[in-house]
This record gives structure tokens, C-alpha cells and sequence, in this order.
């Protein structure tokens, strides 16, 4: 009998299709791994009867011959960061503990509708905000992979969807949601050895997602294969009326299109990525990858993307500066967590639910988007990082006359244990730094494993791509997922 | 220029008058929701998931609302521009669930236009006076606090929240409390020609904050303003500016200064009252709100606003002066208001259908009908008077039987009475109530007969050229006649029989 929790988002949709297996065995197998998987704290509430109310419905559809979705029994994590009606909702917040939503997100409605059911909510950086999923008012997930040094160190899985990257490695989950708003897909794939991608801003519609920065959030999916990625982003994307900035363009058919044939195509190698103080191994991984890209064909061109070193600051005063604004709405007054002293009046309120209700590194964040919106400061701050924004993405104008794609490093360095961070937010922010620059851009981009370190930790390697060229990400994706042949995964001690 | 001054013991002040006046859109939905904006419902029964700021919801613009700034722009002659952009004004409130009022700042919908207020000697107004407008931009209402249900606790009304609003400012254009009326007037009726807002000031649908500072007549710099929240009414704007600039006076004479505040009107005294200062000013932290794309206006949709717009009021008052040669009066009683002037159209177009005659030909007459005649006889009737019977035709029945001189004025006063309190007809009211005018010259001639025979005196004196009696004549025949007799037939046949 096949381990069912070893399979990914295709395998076992066409194992339940042809009746290899039914979806309810694979919504109890996995319902089983969720159940086991307690120390990874993964998920902030299991959700076994979803799953298997959806398996239950696919396979009478299936016996009656009804045609089933491109989901249809598989099983996905959902980062609690997508409003599940009836579902508590807390984008690991104590401020929206016990909030149930009485609607259902664009995108998590797409991934029912295609017929994947719901194991649970997935464990994420408070508001996304953090790149090692330590914010959580839910407590730290821990990385399913661990140092081959016998120190059995707790690693940070990333952030800030890091219980949809421990969930997916550790094989909890065929497959799981995420959202990137600076890498918050990337960053953590790449510390667990799975893939990730995120598309154009504007694809997966917004509506239902709690925001953080609005002109950067961006869903995705996180699986274990590249083909398995574009399964399920083809079900999330899609024009979506009540999102003003959804993109009103047809999903392309991107599994059925894939093609690590490269011929013709060029890839772009940044010089500007190569950073001080990038770890050695990730410097060799990138060899790896420009040397994959090549023997499928693709030609490698140096390029220049100039204004990379000022993106990650640029982005840590957009993104704060919109959260500021977009956390507003956690008042205490209509919903969630409300402290109201003893004879407060409103503002009372106001500060006594918000310093209750949120984490340190969401009110730093709230405190560093007040003052860059702050008048005498909006100039200095505000609107030159909105210039910069626009310096970058002309940067990647200009490469993409010279380039299909680039590839660079995801992160600068392996998952690093947790709690090492943690006292200094400006180390923590320096994760984002190659992830940051396409998120500005607002390009598809996306981590595929390309190997283990000399700690036996995953590394990622990044392929960003013009907007609306998802194919060129994924396929050059592809490639590197055929010749890395990266097989390694967890041993589990959970 | 307005001869508005206020005397200080220094000497004499004049007033210089801002208004920003938010209008609320004409809409069946919000700005960003769907939700009903219809008045008077139920506390929180049309407030949308996103009206509540639940978590994770967008806005999406309303098309219509859209739609109805870019008209009235228009209709203010103002710049319409194709590319404006949302911003967010950030503060904390109950009543504004999101914590910010999607608004414009720095991209306006609606650029510079303008206003004509005109002449009016009795209020203050010596002659026409332009007002500058120097932008339309569209954005969100709160919601509403209620203090009176619960003895510790403010309750929140989230019905109105997200309700379109055109926040309508003017250039400091304004030199007296008249001008200021007159200004609120006149857009309002704008804004109810062209159906972007139905005015209404009681139900909040019109709301205006009112700047006022006051310098030494002769100046050219501003004083220091202040600003006076949310007055909701032409005669408290009136009020509002007379007792601030009074106080501002009072304040300089006494060698005080202006303190740049927020100020509240207080409809109970007249009085304005400081509510906060600069210094406790709120930062707003505007900022583009990144939910949103800025808003593209193609010529198509710029087109279709330009040609949805009716005749404004000034071009119609000029027609009605020009075209049908009424009165400047009675063109401007007529134009005031969109339900006067519908009347009045209505019931010219059936007037001169049924006379068979050229609008130009009848037009006095039915303005005179509309705005003196049928006013007083409603008026007249109080309770009894049931307006709904009162249809165009049923006038221009009336209009066009005391045009062929079938009834006199007093007839028709008479039988648009019985219109009020019955709906029935005209014809058939002079037929059976007996008021028809006699043009039956036989029977005057025989009235007149009479009259002559028996003031065998009176008519020696008219012929010795005493012309006066010929009055006296009238008014025996008419009184022969009970008054029903067509006056020209009378005057025709007395003329010749007295020679």
C-alpha cells in the first residue's frame, strides 16, 4: 500500500480519478499525519471534517460519474491568513482570536470548487509580517528539517507562511496556500526544500485575505514539485470582480504548458545579487542552477538590475506604511478581541485591545508605517521608496530586453534555528533581500529546491519572470526541478 | 463687491467666506458597496461586509457615483480629470469602521469650475457675482454615533458608512452672509438640475463647512480663518458667518488674535464654539490607497456624462427671458427649482398645444398662472385643497378657456377651486356652475340698453367729454350681467352705443 502522505497534488488526483485509492483515505491519512504533526505546531486549528466532507462528496462524484476538478481529493493546508467561513480566522493574531468569518475567501472558494478539501489553518508570522513564523500569537512552528550536526536545534521554518512550508515538507500536506508580500512564499519554500511561486500581482484576487500591504499581497501556492504548483495556482487565479486590482485576464493552461526545453530562452544572472556576506553553499547552488539553465538550453546573460540595494529598504516603508493604514480596522469595536478597562472611553479602548491584541513585531511595524505617513516625514519616506518602487521595476523592464527570466538566489542564507533573530528585526528583514525586488515589481516569481548545504539543510533557488509570464517561471522551474533531482526530505521526529 | 462690513472701534471689517460642501451622490448604492444608501432605515441594516471593514474585504468604485461627480463638474463648467486617484485619510473613530475615509487628496475627480450667484439689491447682493470652485473630489460618509441608547455606552448607526459623498470646495470667494445663501441656493439647485444630489438638507444629504476670516476693509492679505463643522442649513451658514465674523471682530478690536481651529455651530444660540485647535489637529496620513487603481475616465464615458446633462439653471433662466419674453422676476422664480420649473413646462407645453398657439405666445400668462394665480388659491384653500387634482390639463383647460375669453380671471380662480376640492373638470365646472362669461352680444346690448335709459344724466355727461364715466358705465353693465359678461364685448359695444 502506497504511503499516501508521500504523495503530491497530482498524484493523487489521478489516483483518486482512476480508483487507485479513494479521497477519503487520503483525507484520513493525511487527517492522521495533521493529528501527529502536534510539536511542528503547524496549523492553528485542524479541520479533519472539511477535508473529509469534501473527499466524501469527490468520490460519489467520482461513482457517479460526475467530472471532477483539477483538486478534486486532494487534501491542502490553508494559511490562516484566507477568511474560511465558519472557520476561525486569525492571521495568527490574538486580536482576531475566535473570529469565524461568515464569508469565504475568492481563492480558498476556487480551491473547493476544484474540489480540494481542507485539512486545517495553517500557522503563519502574525499578520504576515516575519520571516521565520516567531511572531505567531500561536507560538513558533518548527521546521520539519533539522542540521545533520546531531543538535536537534528547532529551525525556523520561514516566513511568513511557515506552517504552509512545514506542513508541505513534513508531508502533513500535499500542498498548501501561502501569501507573499516580500517573499513570504519564497523565503520559507526555500528553508523547508519544497517549491513555491507567486504570480503577477493582481492573479489570485485579494478578496477574503486579510491584508497587510495591499499593493504587494499576492496568493500562491506552496507544493513539493513545480508541476504541482501550477495544478493548483491554476485553480486559485482568476478575474475577480470584487478585487479593484485583479488582473481581468483568462487563467492560461500553465501544467498543461509546461516545457523544461529552454532553447532559445535566455536567463538573466543579476550581478548586483552577488551580496556580501551570502553564505558560500548558496553561492554554489547558483552555479548549480546557471549551469541546469544551460544544459536545457537556455543561454546565460550577465544583467544589471541597479537599484537592488535600495528595494529592501524602499519595501520595509511601503509595506509598513499600508499595514499601518490596513490594521486600522482591529479597533475592538465590531469584531475580536475587545479590552475595554473599567470606565474607558473610546480611546481607552482603542489602546488598551490594540496594545493587548497585537505582537511586538506587528506594532513595530504599525509604529514605523505611522511615521513614514506622518506629515513633515511622507516626503522623505513615503515618496521616495514609492520612487524607488519605480526605479526597480524598470529595472526589470530593461533586463527583460535582454533576458526571459532571472535567476538568482532566494534567500542569503538556510534555515537558521529559531530564536536567532529574534532580537534583531534588521537581521530578520536582510532574509527578504532577493526576494523583495520582485515583489515591488510586482512579477511572478517563484523557489524550487536545489540542493542541500554542507548541513544538510534545503537550499532554494529563484526564477523571477516578466509580468503575466508565469510559463517562463514555472518552466524554467521545471527545469531545475529535473536536474537538481532533489529527492532529500525530513526525517521525521515529530 | 458686497457692501457687507462689520463697524469695530478701530474701524470697518469685511468678511472673506470659504464654503466646502458636501454633497451626498444621488445612488442606490454606496461608493464602494452595495449596500442600500436609502434614508431612514433601521440602525445597521444596510451596511455591507465591506461598509463593516471586515477583515480581508476591498472596495470597488461605483460606476454611478462616479458618474453623477463627473456630471455635476459639468454642470459647474469645471475641468473633468481623466486620471484621479483615491487616497486614504487615516484616523481612528467609532463611526468609521475601516479606521480611514477613502477620500482624494491629491488627485481630484473635478477640477476649477465655477458658479454664478445674481444680483439681488434686497439681500445685500448689488450685482452678478462669479464664484470660483476649486475642486470636486469624491469620498466616503461615516457612519453615525447614537449616545441616547444606553445609559454608559455610545451605540454606532453604520447605515450611512461609505455613502458617496462629492466634497464641493470653494475658492474664498465670498464677502457676506447673502453671498454665502446665495451660493448654497444655487449649487443646490445645480446639483437638483442635474440629479446628483436631492439637496436636502434635513436629512443630511447637504452639509457645508464654513470658513470665515475677517480683515480691515482696504487689506489684501487673509486673515487667519476658521473652519465651522458640518452647518447643515442655508439660514445657519448665514448665522454661522455672522456671529463668527462678529466674534473674530470683537476678538482683533480687543487686540486678541485668531486662532486657526475647527469650530461647531450651534443652531440653538447662533453661536459657533471652538471644538479644536491646530495644535490638536489630527495627522492624517493621507496616502494612495493601495486597494484600489486610480481611476481612468475615457471619452466615451465623458461623452455620455456631457450629454445626460439637462438645461442648467442659467441657460434656462436666459431662455425664459430670451425665448418665451418672460419677466427677469418670474424667470427666476421659475428656474429656483426643478419642481417649479417642471410644472411650469408641463403645463405651458399643454397650454399652448390646446390655445394652438407658440410657447412664446402664452408663456406669461402661464407664468403668471403658475407663480401668482394657482400659489394663491392653494393657499387660499389651505386643507381643503387637494393639489393632486391639479393636473396640467385640467389647468391649461382652464388657461385656455380664459384665453378665448370664455371665463374671466375671476372665473378661473373660481373654477380652479372647485378643481382642488373635487378633481373635476373645468369645462364641465363653467357649464354646470354656471361661470362662463356672456359674449352674447344681444344680451349686453339689452343690459346696456337699460343702462343708458335710466342714466339719461350720466350719459349727457360722458358726451359733454366727462370720459371718466365710461368706467361707471363698465361697472353698471357688469353688475347687470353678475359679472359674467366678457369685458372687451362690453367696452366694445358701450364704446359705440355712447358714441
Amino acid at each position: 500500500m502506497t504511503d499516501l502522505t508521500e504523495l503530491g497534488v497530482k498524484a493523487i488526483r489521478d489516483g483518486v480519478a482512476v480508483g487507485d485509492f479513494s479521497a477519503v483515505e487520503v483525507a484520513e491519512a493525511f487527517n492522521a499525519a495533521v493529528a501527529d504533526a502536534a510539536q511542528l505546531n503547524a496549523f492553528i486549528v485542524a479541520t479533519p471534517d472539511h477535508a473529509l466532507d469534501a473527499a466524501k462528496k469527490v468520490d460519489a462524484d467520482r461513482a457517479a460519474g460526475k467530472e471532477l476538478g483539477t483538486m478534486a481529493g486532494v487534501p491542502i493546508g490553508m494559511k490562516d491568513l484566507f477568511a474560511t467561513k465558519g472557520v476561525q480566522t486569525t492571521a495568527a493574531s490574538h486580536i482576531l482570536e475566535g473570529f469565524k468569518p461568515e464569508y469565504e475567501s475568492t481563492v480558498s472558494q476556487k480551491l473547493w470548487d476544484a474540489g480540494a478539501g481542507m485539512l486545517g489553518k495553517l500557522n503563519l508570522d502574525q499578520f504576515a509580517m516575519g520571516s521565520s513564523n516567531e511572531t505567531s500569537y500561536f507560538g513558533d512552528v518548527a521546521n520539519p528539517w533539522r542540521r545533520n550536526d546531531g543538535g536537534n536545534a528547532k529551525l525556523a521554518p520561514g516566513g511568513s507562511s511557515g506552517g504552509s512550508s512545514a506542513a508541505v515538507a513534513g508531508r502533513i500536506a500535499p500542498a498548501a496556500t501561502g501569501t507573499d508580500t516580500g517573499g513570504s512564499i519564497r523565503q520559507p519554500a526555500a528553508f523547508t526544500g519544497i517549491a513555491g511561486i507567486k504570480p503577477t500581482y493582481g492573479r489570485c484576487s485579494r478578496w477574503g485575505i486579510v491584508a497587510f500591504a495591499s499593493s504587494l499581497d499576492q496568493a500562491g501556492p506552496m507544493a513539493r514539485s513545480v508541476e504541482d504548483c501550477a495544478i493548483m495556482l491554476e485553480a486559485m487565479a482568476g478575474f475577480d470582480p470584487k478585487d479593484s486590482t485583479s488582473l481581468e485576464l483568462d487563467v492560461p493552461a500553465w501544467s498543461a504548458n509546461l516545457n523544461a526545453d529552454l532553447s532559445g530562452k535566455r536567463v538573466g544572472i543579476p550581478k548586483e545579487y552577488r551580496m556580501d556576506g551570502t553564505d558560500e553553499d548558496i553561492l554554489k547552488s547558483w552555479e548549480d542552477g546557471i549551469a541546469w539553465l544551460k544544459d536545457a538550453g537556455a543561454e546565460v546573460v550577465e544583467i544589471s538590475l541597479p537599484h537592488t540595494k535600495y528595494a529592501l529598504p524602499a519595501y520595509y516603508i511601503v509595506a509598513p506604511a499600508e499595514a499601518s493604514s490596513n490594521l486600522a480596522r482591529y479597533d475592538g469595536v465590531r469584531y475580536g478581541l475587545r479590552d475595554l478597562p473599567d470606565g474607558a472611553g473610546l480611546q481607552d479602548m482603542y489602546a488598551a485591545t490594540r496594545a493587548e491584541g497585537f505582537g511586538d513585531e506587528v506594532k513595530r511595524r504599525i509604529l514605523i508605517g505611522t511615521y513614514v505617513l506622518s506629515a513633515g516625514f511622507y516626503d522623505a519616506y513615503y515618496t521616495q521608496a514609492m520612487k524607488i518602487r519605480t526605479l526597480v521595476q524598470s529595472d526589470f523592464e530593461q533586463a527583460w530586453e535582454k533576458c526571459d527570466f532571472v535567476l538568482a538566489p532566494t534567500t542569503p542564507t538556510a534555515a537558521f534555528a529559531l530564536g536567532d533573530k529574534t532580537s534583531d528585526p534588521l537581521a530578520m528583514y536582510l532574509n527578504d533581500v532577493f526576494a523583495v525586488p520582485a515583489s515591488l515589481a510586482g512579477l511572478p516569481a517563484m523557489s524550487v529546491p536545489a540542493g542541500l548545504n554542507k548541513d544538510g539543510l534545503p537550499l532554494g533557488l529563484q526564477i523571477v519572470g516578466p509580468a503575466f509570464d508565469e510559463q517562463a517561471v514555472l518552466n524554467a522551474g521545471l527545469a531545475i526541478e529535473q536536474r537538481a533531482g532533489f529527492t532529500a526530505k525530513p526525517e521525521k521526529w515529530w | 463687491m458686497s457692501n457687507y462690513r462689520i463697524q469695530g472701534a478701530t474701524g470697518q471689517w469685511e468678511v472673506v467666506i470659504g464654503l466646502e460642501v458636501h454633497a451626498q451622490v444621488t445612488s442606490k448604492a454606496k461608493l464602494f458597496s452595495s449596500a442600500s444608501t436609502e434614508f431612514g432605515a433601521e440602525p445597521n441594516v444596510q451596511v455591507s461586509l465591506i461598509d463593516a471593514a471586515m477583515p480581508g474585504m476591498l472596495p470597488v468604485p461605483n460606476r454611478e457615483c462616479i458618474r453623477q461627480a463627473v456630471r455635476t463638474g459639468m454642470a459647474i463648467e469645471a475641468e473633468i480629470n481623466k486620471w484621479s486617484r483615491f487616497d486614504r485619510k487615516n484616523y481612528f473613530y467609532a463611526d468609521l469602521p475601516q479606521g480611514y475615509q477613502i477620500s482624494q487628496l491629491y488627485h481630484p475627480l473635478v477640477g476649477e469650475g465655477q458658479l454664478l450667484i445674481e444680483a439681488d439689491e434686497k439681500a445685500g447682493i448689488p450685482e452678478d457675482k462669479v464664484i470660483r470652485i476649486e475642486r470636486i473630489h469624491v469620498e466616503q460618509d461615516a457612519g453615525k454615533l447614537m449616545h441616547d441608547q444606553h445609559p454608559t455606552m455610545s451605540y454606532v448607526d453604520l447605515n450611512r458608512t461609505g455613502v458617496a459623498l462629492m466634497e464641493i470646495v470653494s475658492r474664498p470667494d465670498m464677502t457676506s452672509p447673502a453671498e454665502a445663501g446665495a451660493y448654497i441656493r444655487k449649487l443646490r439647485s445645480i446639483l437638483r438640475y442635474v440629479g446628483s444630489c436631492d439637496g436636502n438638507m434635513e436629512e443630511g444629504s447637504m452639509r457645508a463647512d464654513v470658513n470665515v476670516s475677517v480683515r480691515k476693509v482696504g487689506d489684501t492679505e487673509l486673515g487667519t480663518r476658521t473652519e465651522t463643522k458640518n452647518v447643515n442649513s442655508v439660514r445657519f451658514v448665514m448665522q454661522a458667518i455672522e456671529h463668527e465674523a462678529q466674534r473674530q471682530v470683537d476678538v482683533l478690536e480687543d487686540g486678541g488674535k485668531i486662532v486657526q481651529e475647527t469650530r461647531l455651530f450651534d443652531p440653538n444660540t447662533g453661536h459657533t464654539r471652538s471644538m479644536r485647535s491646530k495644535e490638536d489637529a489630527h495627522d492624517y496620513r493621507y496616502f494612495p490607497d493601495p486597494d484600489l487603481l486610480p481611476l481612468a475616465l475615457d471619452d466615451a464615458f465623458l461623452e455620455a456624462c456631457r450629454e445626460s446633462l439637462p438645461e442648467l439653471p442659467d441657460a434656462k433662466r436666459a431662455r425664459y427671458t430670451g425665448e418665451l419674453g418672460l419677466s427677469e422676476y418670474n424667470a427666476r422664480e421659475l428656474t429656483a427649482e426643478v419642481e417649479t420649473f417642471a410644472r411650469f413646462e408641463t403645463l405651458l407645453a399643454a397650454t399652448a398645444k390646446g390655445i394652438g398657439k407658440p410657447e412664446k405666445d402664452v408663456a406669461t400668462q402661464v407664468a403668471n398662472w403658475s407663480l401668482s394665480v394657482a400659489p394663491g388659491v392653494i393657499k387660499a384653500l389651505g386643507d381643503e385643497a387637494d393639489v393632486s387634482h391639479a393636473t396640467a390639463e385640467r389647468q391649461a383647460s382652464i388657461l385656455d378657456m380664459q384665453a378665448k375669453g370664455e371665463i374671466s380671471g375671476g372665473q378661473a380662480k373660481e373654477i380652479f377651486e372647485i378643481v382642488l376640492k373635487t378633481g373635476r373638470e373645468p369645462g364641465e365646472i363653467a357649464d354646470t356652475e354656471g361661470l362662463k362669461q356672456v359674449s352674447d352680444t344681444g344680451a349686453i346690448e339689452e343690459a346696456i340698453d337699460t343702462i343708458i335709459a335710466n342714466n339719461a344724466d350720466k350719459v349727457e355727461e360722458y358726451r359733454g367729454g366727462k370720459d371718466k364715466l365710461f368706467g361707471f358705465f363698465v361697472g353698471q353693465t357688469m353688475k347687470a350681467m353678475q359679472g359674467k359678461a366678457n369685458p372687451q364685448v362690453v367696452n366694445q359695444i358701450l364704446k359705440d352705443k355712447l358714441g
